[in-house]
């Protein structure tokens, strides 16, 4: 483990991302566009729980946020390979894990700052944080956002031509997003639906930050952690051998 | 100290339907600048990027410093600097943060490290710009700058992989005297690729690759004689003479031909 060169692949990434003003327009822009619109225009049709549904979709609007930035930054790695900085750094004397690892940190620090700006409407739309509560809630949106990023790492290294962010948003995010539990209830699906919604990980990270925010719950809380983290292993360890192969 | 630095042993490589290095041999020897040169799509980019561990031969042996390339890579790199042909800096940072996150990755201390900033950015006279944002450098200054930074860890043999594309001829030539005093000064080996065969007449020995295959080897005196030839570039031609190569854009150079027509603006 190489722990200079992960601070340092960290410390460029935020660098860079901090330099760029037009994301960071993107990531807030993302969560006034579904809660002010989405939130208030379903408000009157849904009442899941019997609470507000702007307040229902709150979680998973953090999740998106999570995992559209942590995508971003990952498939950056793809232009980044062929034509960038990253093979200075493929060049390097760095063992691979370590450059997976400072990627996986650094785009998920990226997607959790990501997300602090979503969290940052709750006392608009009238969402109580108590103070307790808000550490394990930041602490577990890094963990999603590390999730995130492991999965856009796999993506990432088994791309080889650079399809552009587009497929991946149409391909990968908005399903996920869609069959999160994010935005309807996952009580009462029908069997299809329900497979899907409960191999993603996603799932697990809208039922997590759903309990923490608003007191509701699909799953208990150690199946949500467990699950969550044999993903992030198992991307990462693909993601290693990825960057072990040298095509 | 190896007499050869560089060993190449039968080295093949292999693409989804072509070949694109094929069974090749040679050696370069400790201290010499040795140009490697071909048409395009001749083998060149290929075969530095095995020589850099890149990527993985299909057959064959390649020895680098002492370090074999498929079972020792990170000896290799540590041993080797390089100047890719599309650029590899961040143009997001600094020239200094670009220089000092290469001196973090190569585990060169602090000290050291800023010391050796200095005399880097000083040898390519680039220090006073070491705070402007690379976005901004022309395409000479970058070069300048990505040398800098091949040379900061002191490698024991430098890649140049068309160092001098798409520059004028005043940075041209300003960009081969370094490489000459360098080579004189401080003895690195350099491996360069270049299109150019009046840049290669400085080189001390120089291999012509063609469709995979090393065709000529010898010094730029050894082979025109032998050929009875003036120059470099008639025996260039002479030996890889069939006409214009139609060479099929990889999906990747399209996508570096998209990236530098971007640059461009």
């Amino acid at each position: 483990m190489d722990f200079d060169a992960i601070r340092m692949i960290w410390v460029r990434d935020l660098i860079r991302h901090f330099r760029d003003r037009t994301r960071l327009l993107g990531s807030i822009s993302r969560p006034i566009l579904w809660l002010l619109i989405m939130g208030t225009g379903l408000r009157a049709a849904f009442n899941v729980h019997g609470i507000p549904y702007t307040h229902f979709i709150f979680p998973g609007i953090i999740v998106m946020n999570l995992i559209f930035a942590a995508m971003q930054s990952t498939i950056s790695i793809i232009w980044d390979r062929e034509f960038g900085f990253l093979r200075e750094i493929l060049v390097a004397p760095i063992p691979r894990t370590s450059i997976v690892l400072g990627k996986t940190l650094s785009g998920s620090t990226v997607a959790f700052i990501e997300g602090l700006f979503v969290l940052a409407f709750a006392p608009f739309i009238k969402i109580k944080i108590p103070l307790t509560h808000l550490f394990l809630l930041l602490t577990f949106m890094f963990f999603v956002a590390f999730v995130c990023t492991s999965l856009g790492i796999v993506i990432a290294a088994r791309m080889t031509s650079f399809e552009g962010f587009g497929v991946i948003s149409n391909f990968v995010i908005m399903p996920m997003f869609f069959l999160s539990g994010a935005i309807f209830p996952i009580d009462n699906l029908p069997y299809w639906i329900n497979i899907a919604v409960r191999l993603n990980p996603l799932t697990y990270g809208v039922d997590f930050l759903r309990r923490i925010l608003l007191g509701i719950k699909t799953f208990p809380l150690h199946i949500d952690f467990l699950y969550l983290t044999t993903f992030a292993l198992v991307m990462l360890s693909i993601g290693v051998f990825e960057f072990n192969r040298r095509s | 100290m190896n007499e050869q630095i560089v060993k190449v042993k039968n080295l093949s490589r292999d693409f989804d339907h072509f070949r694109a290095v094929d069974n090749i041999s040679f050696e370069v020897r400790t201290s010499e600048i040795f140009g490697f040169l071909g048409p395009n799509g001749a083998g060149k980019t290929t075969t530095i990027n095995i020589l850099c561990t890149l990527l993985m031969p299909t057959s064959g042996e390649a020895i680098v410093n002492g370090f074999n390339v498929i079972t020792s890579p990170n000896e290799v790199r540590r041993s080797i600097g390089i100047i890719f042909q599309d650029p590899s800096l961040d143009e997001r940072l600094t020239a200094y943060e670009n220089l000092n996150f290469h001196g973090i990755i190569y585990h060169i201390p602090v000290k050291t490290r800023k010391e050796r900033t200095k005399e880097v950015l000083d040898m390519v006279g680039l220090y006073s710009k070491k705070d402007s944002i690379v976005r901004t450098f022309s395409g000479g200054m970058r070069r300048r700058l990505e040398i800098a930074r091949g040379l900061m860890h002191r490698p024991k043999i430098l890649f140049l992989d068309e160092p001098t594309i798409g520059l004028d001829p005043q940075t041209r030539q300003y960009i081969w005297d370094y490489i000459l005093n360098l080579s004189k000064k401080e003895g690195i080996t350099m491996f360069l690729t270049t299109h150019y065969m009046d840049e290669a007449e400085i080189c001390q020995r120089v291999a012509i690759i063609d469709y995979g295959k090393i065709i000529a080897i010898g010094s730029p005196y050894q082979l025109k004689n032998e050929l009875g030839l003036t120059t470099l570039n008639d025996v260039f031609l002479r030996l890889t003479n069939h006409g214009i190569r139609e060479e099929e854009a990889s999906d990747k150079e399209q996508l570096g031909q998209f990236v530098r027509s971007r640059r461009l603006r």
